[in-house]
């Protein structure tokens, strides 16, 4: 059991003897199977993995004050951008990616070949230790802790038979030597095999959570893509709006599902310390699990994921597209597409921009859309998230919006340097203010833009974790280990018992042996009723110290000193 | 009753446990004042390893706590017999008074709940979970009191969950306000309440540690706190008992329950957020805790130090996080994508980052 492997580690802090070296070699010089045997040995000793853990701890840390890529892309590309000294070096650090930079992998890899290191040996110990007897009974019981002497009137055969079939009563292992010698027969029992069973299942379930969490990290992915009601999303890398692939991730294991936003819809909350707060997010899909396969329909809510094979679909946002058109002075349509607008706010005030490059020139604009406008003291404010009274409030640019060359733009951002500023004849602001249905003119023969209609979209994460079956799996393993190696208490019991020397009878002496890692303090309430005593009101000794006196001595439950 | 009646119910209830918990605390002090007074102690003392010696276990428990004085046997002169029935009146009216307080707490605790409106368990913010959390150390205080016998940390428990409380209700008190779609769920009920249950016992177990070392410091006291606290090696194995309690549960609530929710709230079981590591770290340190006493041998001194590295990551991640985090759950979503899954945002005004709501 674990005490004796560690007596075969060495001793903490102190460096295990080194090898005996043959004469021929200098003093100090060690062979290169010592010094591996002397590292592994370093490795698997239990300071070693102490200290790895703490260092564990400690790594990550930074990646709770770095704002990490792939936690948040956008802080740590802000962060990056705002500490232009420092963001190099965190760079080569790998701070911006703690938990799969080098050192952080270092620590815990090391962890795991010492995990391993300690288990292999000590599922071997264990193994042998299943299969053998209790220990001999020791020949002084007195020393034990707890332990008790009396006399009964019982022969000694007698006693040890109770014993035996008390204690085998009780789930003990038994061994008896009844061999009547000077020192009399004895039974040793012992009980509470499983604690180490559950240490190494712990220990073994920490490997398996650790590797089903890098199978996720490795071969999964996330995407996030957002889709406008009444649009359709086919599962393919090209149609997402980001997407997070693990390192060894394969493209041909997506699943080829494919959906559509028939419709989102919200409650808003009208009244109350909740007011204008959204709830009962539900957006209704139809979905087909491949192409050939049939159409479903599916409700998909807030912690109600749809699953589709191994990837799993999840509602994780909302907002407003609003349609916009924009035609030159002929008339003819240069532009009309439902435009997302991302949210600044919790009521759902958005940010957007469209650009329309047929336009000649290219007409940008850029502004905010109000879902219920309300005009307090002058000042345009948005009320509420629901679009009650929705509004569109945006600024035009003409000219050459970039998107000419080729080169990638964001769609949520416009480049405004070769497209200036429209403003009235007289040079004065020029705003678009429209609601739904209206159309304004644009100065300078620009054309027109017609505000629609809203569409509500959805943001929609897509998620392949392969293992997390595995990890689930591992922590619930580890924790049932965990509560056995924590509560299973193990013990030895040995009774002794030999012809008494004058007036027949026997004299006995019971001794209980606690292991437990609560301390040196036997736990004296944590059995119950004490065991001690009931082994020996079972066996017929005496409840109240009667014969010679229950030695109780060495329980040092109750030392106020 | 209207929700607003339950809300007032609940401030009520609060200020009412305040005020009890005080009266408590007057109360225990009143007991330690008087232990103060010399034969006193000795007193308990011998009364304990009288009883202690006896052959019945369960009367040397009761004798622990110094609580039994009155049944046992008196020596010394009349003062002394007069000082330890002072301590054992005061201690027993003290253990009421915090029962009644705890009763009063639990009634606030409901309250909030009952004011929400659905109806939620109430701890949607940090201003409820405070409210959770003390009354979890408060309770576990009262029912492990016996078989730990814990009587003498009484006025520490109870000035502690006094202190806090009164925090909680001057700095982070907020109106009841729904639950966030991601946050409704029933993983939130088991996920909270194991993680409370586990922060109690924690800081329980930590409050014990702290104990040791200072006695540790002072072996000799025999006033006070320092006096009436159990040896060394009791402080030792109690707090680490406790801590082998909690660990458990805190596996279950931050390496179980919150990775299920986290899955099926906003995909990632496991995202590395502020919350997460910190969570992570606190089950590091507190494995190395474990671990350091079963097989390095670590009683004592460093099983303490680690059990208090424990509790501040612990408390770290509740306050710490929430206030001064600049990346939080709100990652979640692509930049401004305030949408239903980003419980942090709505979650009222503690800034407060997500779900994880501890
Ligand atoms: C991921 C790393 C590890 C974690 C989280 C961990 C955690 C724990 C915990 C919580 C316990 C306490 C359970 C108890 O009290 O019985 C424990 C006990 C133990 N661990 Fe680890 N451990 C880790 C790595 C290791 C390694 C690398 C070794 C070997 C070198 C090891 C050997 C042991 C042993 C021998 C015990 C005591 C068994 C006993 O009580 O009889 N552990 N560990």
């Amino acid at each position: 059991m674990s005490t004796d492997v560690e007596q075969t580690q060495p001793a903490a802090g102190s460096q295990p003897e080194p090898p005996q070296a043959p004469p021929a070699r200098r003093p100090g010089e060690l062979g290169i199977r010592e010094m591996g045997r002397w590292s592994w040995r370093q490795l698997t000793s239990m300071r070693t993995a102490l200290v790895l853990l703490l260092l564990l701890a400690l790594a990550a840390v930074p990646g709770s004050v770095v704002p990490q890529d792939s936690v948040d892309s956008l802080a740590a590309s802000r962060w990056r951008d705002s500490h232009t000294t420092l963001a190099p070096i965190y760079e080569r650090l790998g701070l911006f990616s703690v938990y799969d930079s080098p050192w952080f992998s270092a620590i815990y890899l090391l962890l795991v070949v010492s995990l391993i290191g300690c288990i292999v040996p000590r599922t071997f110990v264990y193994w042998r230790g299943l299969r053998a007897k209790p220990p001999a009974a020791p020949r002084n019981l007195a020393r034990l802790p707890e332990h008790a002497a009396y006399r009964v009137s019982a022969s000694p055969h007698t006693v040890l038979e109770d014993a035996r079939r008390e204690l085998r009563r009780r789930r003990y292992r038994v061994r008896v030597d009844d061999d009547a010698g000077p020192e009399g027969g004895w039974v040793a029992a012992e009980r509470g095999y499983l604690r180490e069973a559950g240490n190494l299942l712990f220990h073994v379930s920490v490997i398996v959570v650790m590797v089903g969490f890098g199978l996720g990290g490795l071969f999964g992915y996330q995407g996030g893509v957002i889709v406008i009601q009444g649009t359709g999303f086919a599962n393919n890398l090209s149609q997402y709006d980001d997407f997070n692939p693990g390192s060894l991730f394969d493209p041909t294991d997506m699943e080829p599902f494919s959906f559509t936003l028939d419709e989102f819809s919200a409650e808003w909350i009208e009244s109350g310390a909740g007011r204008g707060m959204a709830r009962g997010f539900q957006a209704g899909l139809t979905y087909q699990e491949s192409p050939d396969a049939e159409t479903e329909q599916y409700d998909l809510r807030v912690n109600h994921p749809l699953s589709i094979g191994d990837t799993d679909v999840f509602l994780i946002g909302h907002g407003y597209a609003p349609v916009i058109t924009v035609r030159d002075t002929e008339g003819e349509v240069m532009y009309s597409q439902p435009v997302v607008f991302l949210p600044q706010d919790q009521g759902l005030l958005s940010y957007g921009v469209a650009k329309s490059t047929l336009s000649e020139p290219d007409v940008g604009l850029e502004g905010l859309f109000y879902p219920t406008y309300v005009m307090i003291d002058g000042d345009p404010v948005n009320v509420m998230g629901d679009d009650r009274n929705p509004t569109l409030s945006m600024e035009v640019f003409a000219g050459d919006l970039g998107l000419d060359d080729g080169s990638p733009q964001s769609i949520y951002v416009l480049d405004k340097d070769g497209a200036p500023k429209v403003t009235e004849e007289d040079g004065s602001r020029y705003r678009l203010d429209l609601q739904p249905g209206q159309t304004a003119d644009l100065p300078d023969d620009l054309g027109s833009v017609t505000f629609e209609g809203v569409e509500p979209w959805t943001r929609v994460q897509i998620s392949q974790t392969p293992g997390k079956e595995i990890a689930l799996a591992g922590v619930v393993l580890a924790l049932i280990g965990l509560l056995g190696s924590l509560f299973i208490r193990p013990r030895r019991i040995w009774v002794r018992a030999r012809k008494a020397d004058q007036g027949g009878g026997s004299m006995v002496e019971v001794a209980v042996l606690r292991r437990s890692s609560a301390g040196p303090e036997p736990d004296d309430e944590d059995a119950g009723p004490d065991e001690l005593d009931k082994l020996v009101a079972a066996l017929g000794g005496p409840a109240d110290g009667t014969a010679r006196g229950a030695g109780r001595a060495g329980r040092a439950g109750e030392d106020e000193s | 009753m209207s929700d607003t009646a339950w809300e007032m119910l609940s401030n009520q209830a609060v200020g009412a446990a305040g005020i009890v918990y005080f009266l408590a605390l007057l109360a225990h002090l009143v007991e330690w004042a008087a232990l103060r007074q010399p034969g006193a102690v000795e007193a308990t003392r011998a009364t304990a390893s009288t009883t202690g010696a006896g052959s019945t276990a369960s009367a040397a428990r009761a004798a622990g706590g110094g609580v039994a004085v009155a049944t046992g046997p008196r020596n010394g002169a009349g003062d002394t017999g007069q000082a330890s029935y002072r301590v054992a009146l005061f201690g027993r009216l003290g253990l009421l008074l915090t029962v009644v307080a705890l009763v009063a707490h639990g009634i606030s605790l409901v309250g909030r709940g009952m004011a929400a409106d659905p109806n939620r368990v109430p701890w949607g913010n940090m201003y409820e979970f405070t409210l959770a959390g003390t009354f979890v150390v408060a309770l576990m205080y009262v029912v492990v009191r016996r078989r730990f016998r814990l009587d003498w940390m009484a006025p520490l428990v109870v000035g502690f969950v006094l202190a806090v409380l009164m925090v909680a209700v001057i700095w982070l008190h907020s109106p009841v306000a729904p639950l966030t779609e991601a946050l409704n769920s029933y993983w939130l009920v088991i996920h909270v309440v194991s993680a409370v249950i586990a922060t109690g016992a924690f800081t329980l177990g930590g409050l014990l540690s702290l104990i040791y070392l200072v006695k540790e410091r002072r072996p000799d006291a025999t006033t006070g706190l320092l006096g009436r606290a159990p040896s060394l090696a009791r402080l030792d194995s109690t707090s680490y008992r406790i801590h082998a309690f909690a660990f458990p549960v805190w596996t279950f609530a931050v390496l179980i329950t919150g990775p299920i929710w986290a899955h099926e709230a906003w995909s990632r079981y496991w995202n590395w957020d502020p919350k997460e590591v910190w969570a992570f770290i606190t089950w590091v340190v507190y494995a190395a805790y474990l671990h350091a006493r079963t097989t390095a041998g670590w009683r004592g001194r460093k099983a303490a130090y680690l059990a208090l590295l424990g509790l501040a990551t612990l408390w770290f991640n509740f306050i710490g996080i929430n206030y001064f985090s600049t990346t939080s759950q709100h990652s979640y979503a692509a930049p401004a994508l305030v949408g239903p899954a980003e419980p942090g945002a709505v979650v009222a005004g503690d800034g407060d980052p997500g779900p994880r709501l501890l």
